[in-house]
């Protein structure tokens, strides 16, 4: 890579400085050859007014002194007339240009020089040569070929050492991405690729790479939570289960007995089974494997339904059942996971409600445009230390447990809320329990990935 | 749940029905078929997709499909034979049950799905209301059930000469129970159902509306049309 980035900049820096170097040479020649040319023109006027002699006069008068014109006139036979070279330097024919090396006095010493003349022929055969001394021209144009070769060198030497440095920088950036995918591979998910801060290709692909670890971490956490929990939550109530059956064998017991003990297990794998699916739900809520599949649920209409469900078991209950519910809410989530929200309130407002209480169920929007649900029951209500701890998996309240119940309906209405990044907030209903479940405001677009990553619920402390 | 009626079938001769049982776990199967043919039905087993292909016949009345199996699971199974132009109702049972899941099933075929684990009597009540729908097209417009008439296009209700009025949601209900007359209705197939809802409340919400049911179709006349069958759930019943 660093050896084609030099060859490339040596490439561009040859065609550059090749190209001012062949137009300063074409130029200069151009000037040297047009100044012949007025030169020969001058020169043919007087021939032509003043004859020979004439002729004669002006190019000695010309040739005097240290000019860089050269003039040469001879007869047909080549000899010479006038001007200031002494022979016809090399064979030519009428017409031509040509280049040619003279011996020109400079100071004291005589030095070989370069010239550029034409050739010409006048009326009566006399033979003339008019030339300009191009030896400057030909150091210039020496010069800047040798300053090419050292430039070019120069070129070669910082492409390739600079293109060594960024080609190691960024192979070794990418050596780290790989050292890092590495490390996590042999198991260390909490691993991640250095981000350098400067904004580039190589740092949005680490942050990318590092948000995806994050988020595949979350889920792995989220379900490793999942399985401890049910296998702890599920190793107490299995043990009642066998402990309950080596008992009745213990004994020699009658065929009634049989009957009873194998009704109550049957009872308790039922009860089982419900905690088992209680705690599956709330896993898949808590994990938030399935935040993709959040869909656009009519809230209102939900509840509606869901009111007109339980209002027959409440008045049944002698409960004054009241709902108050806004039109058109919407929420974005799972509509059979807030449903069930729903219900296990419901069901709690109607467990733990006294006869001629007040049970209601109340939605409207609050001021920051979130959907709020409140199920209120005039019950004993939740005492304030207290209010936290229920959301927790299987915590009963001294007073609730002779009822029945699993110790799970709060925790999976805790878990659906925080699975739609919402609040639930317990409170003092004076006297009872209020539970407001508060929603975030809808939106039609889907939240983008980077939002979905998940808040935890807040409880807030009343 | 906890008792399995079985004596529900000795009012209802000749509902007997040959039902075909597609399922890996030999156990489990076991208790299915003993509990299907103790309710009077005759039960063939397969052990998997590729078997029942072989083992299905039009005699068949119902089939009760596990949607996980080696070889060829219960969706191919069922996707094949809907291809082969079998229209035998089809059970899914499954240990999958989220809504997804659920949805996938009736897609690939399926007319009804239950997720295990589940009650014994849930499964003969849901067996038993398939294979009524096999017999009975649901293009009728008048249903009865003894002296009951529900009007389906008038959407009008009576009780001999005496017009019963209902709530939109009890309309339904009763015209739930009127398809299935004779045949038990669980609650969590109420729930499915009427309400189309797919979890379960721990509280007794449907006993509720069923019991303000009764008291409109029942209440004051002689005989009593919506019985309780214990331990399962409900059955629109005319006596003889």
């Amino acid at each position: 890579m660093a050896a084609g980035y030099a060859v490339l900049l040596l490439v561009t820096v040859f065609v550059l400085f090749g190209l001012l170097y062949w137009n300063t040479a074409v130029f200069v020649h151009e000037q040297t050859e047009e100044t012949i040319e007025v030169e020969i023109s001058g020169l043919a006027e007087h021939y032509r007014q003043a004859g020979l002699v004439g002729l004669r006069e002006v190019i000695d008068e010309r040739a005097q002194g240290q000019r860089l014109s050269l003039y040469l006139l001879t007869d047909p036979a080549r000899r010479p007339i006038a001007g200031n070279l002494n022979a016809w330097p090399v064979a030519t024919v009428p017409g031509d240009w040509i280049d040619f090396d003279y011996r020109r006095p400079v100071g004291e010493r005589v030095v070989e020089h370069r010239a550029h003349a034409r050739h010409l022929v006048l009326p009566g055969g006399y033979q003339l040569l008019v030339g300009y001394d191009i030896q400057d021209q030909v150091r210039l144009e020496r010069r800047m070929r040798i300053s090419m070769i050292w430039i070019g060198a120069l070129a070669l030497v910082l492409g390739l050492g600079s293109g060594l440095v960024m080609a190691r920088r960024w192979l070794s950036r990418i050596d780290t991405v790989n050292k890092t995918a590495g490390e996590i591979m042999q198991g260390d998910m909490s691993r991640r690729v250095p981000v350098h801060g400067t904004d580039d290709e190589l740092d949005r692909l680490a942050r990318n790479l590092n948000d995806m670890l994050d988020r595949i971490e979350a889920l792995m956490t989220g379900l490793r939570q999942v399985t401890d929990n049910i296998a702890h939550d599920l190793r107490s109530p299995l043990n009642r289960l066998r402990s309950r059956l080596e008992v009745t064998l213990m004994d020699d017991p009658g065929r009634d007995i049989y009957r009873t003990a194998l009704k109550s297990t049957m009872e308790e794998a039922d009860h089982l089974l419900n905690t088992f699916n209680a705690l599956l739900l709330i896993g898949e809520a808590e994990s938030g494997l399935d935040r993709s599949k959040l869909l656009k649920v009519d809230l209102s209409d939900r509840l509606h339904d869901l009111a007109e469900l339980y209002e027959p078991a409440a008045e049944e209950a002698g409960l004054i059942f009241s709902e108050n519910i806004e039109d058109g809410l919407c929420v974005r989530g799972q509509p059979d996971l807030i449903s069930q929200a729903v219900v296990n309130l419901l069901d709690n407002g109607l467990k733990y409600t006294p006869k001629d209480g007040k049970l209601e169920i109340k939605a409207y929007t609050d001021d920051m445009k979130r959907s709020c649900v409140e199920v209120s029951d005039t019950g004993p209500g939740i005492p304030p230390e207290d209010r936290v701890r229920v959301l927790d998996r299987f915590v009963r309240l001294e007073g609730s447990r002779s009822s029945p119940g699993s110790g799970l309906g709060l925790s999976l209405v805790a878990a659906v809320t925080k699975l739609h990044q919402g609040e639930i907030v317990l409170d003092d209903n004076k006297p009872g329990l209020i539970v407001r479940l508060i929603f975030p405001a809808f939106t039609e677009i889907e939240p983008a990935l980077s939002d979905a990553r998940g808040t935890p619920g807040k409880v807030p402390q009343k | 749940m906890s008792a399995i009626s079985l004596d529900s079938n000795e009012q209802n001769p000749g509902s007997n029905m040959r039902i075909l049982v597609v399922e890996d776990d030999k156990t489990a199967a076991s208790f299915i078929a003993k509990a299907l043919t103790e309710a009077g039905h005759v039960v063939d087993c397969a052990e998997n997709g590729e078997d029942a292909l072989e083992l299905i016949t039009d005699t068949h009345d119902v089939m009760i499909v596990d949607r996980m199996m080696p070889k060829m699971d219960g969706i191919t199974l069922v996707e094949t034979i809907r291809s082969d132009g079998i229209n035998t109702p089809v059970l899914f049972l499954s240990a999958l049950g989220k809504v997804d899941d659920r949805v996938e099933g009736l897609k690939a075929g399926g007319d009804d799905y239950l997720v295990k684990p589940f009650a014994i009597a849930e499964l003969i009540a849901r067996v038993e209301a398939l294979g009524r729908r096999k017999g009975q097209p649901d293009t009728q417009t008048v249903l009865t059930c003894g002296d009951l008439e529900m009007d389906l296009i008038k959407r009008e209700v009576h009780r001999g000469e005496t017009r019963i009025d209902l709530q939109p949601r009890e309309f339904k209900l009763l015209e739930y129970l009127m398809r299935n007359t004779d045949r038990v209705v669980t609650r969590t197939m109420l729930l499915e159902k009427v309400w189309d809802y797919h979890f379960d409340p721990q509280t007794n919400v449907i006993d509720v509306h069923i019991s303000r049911l009764r008291g409109k179709i029942d209440k004051g006349f002689d005989v009593a049309l919506l019985e309780t069958v214990r331990g399962a759930g409900y059955r629109l019943h005319a006596p003889d």
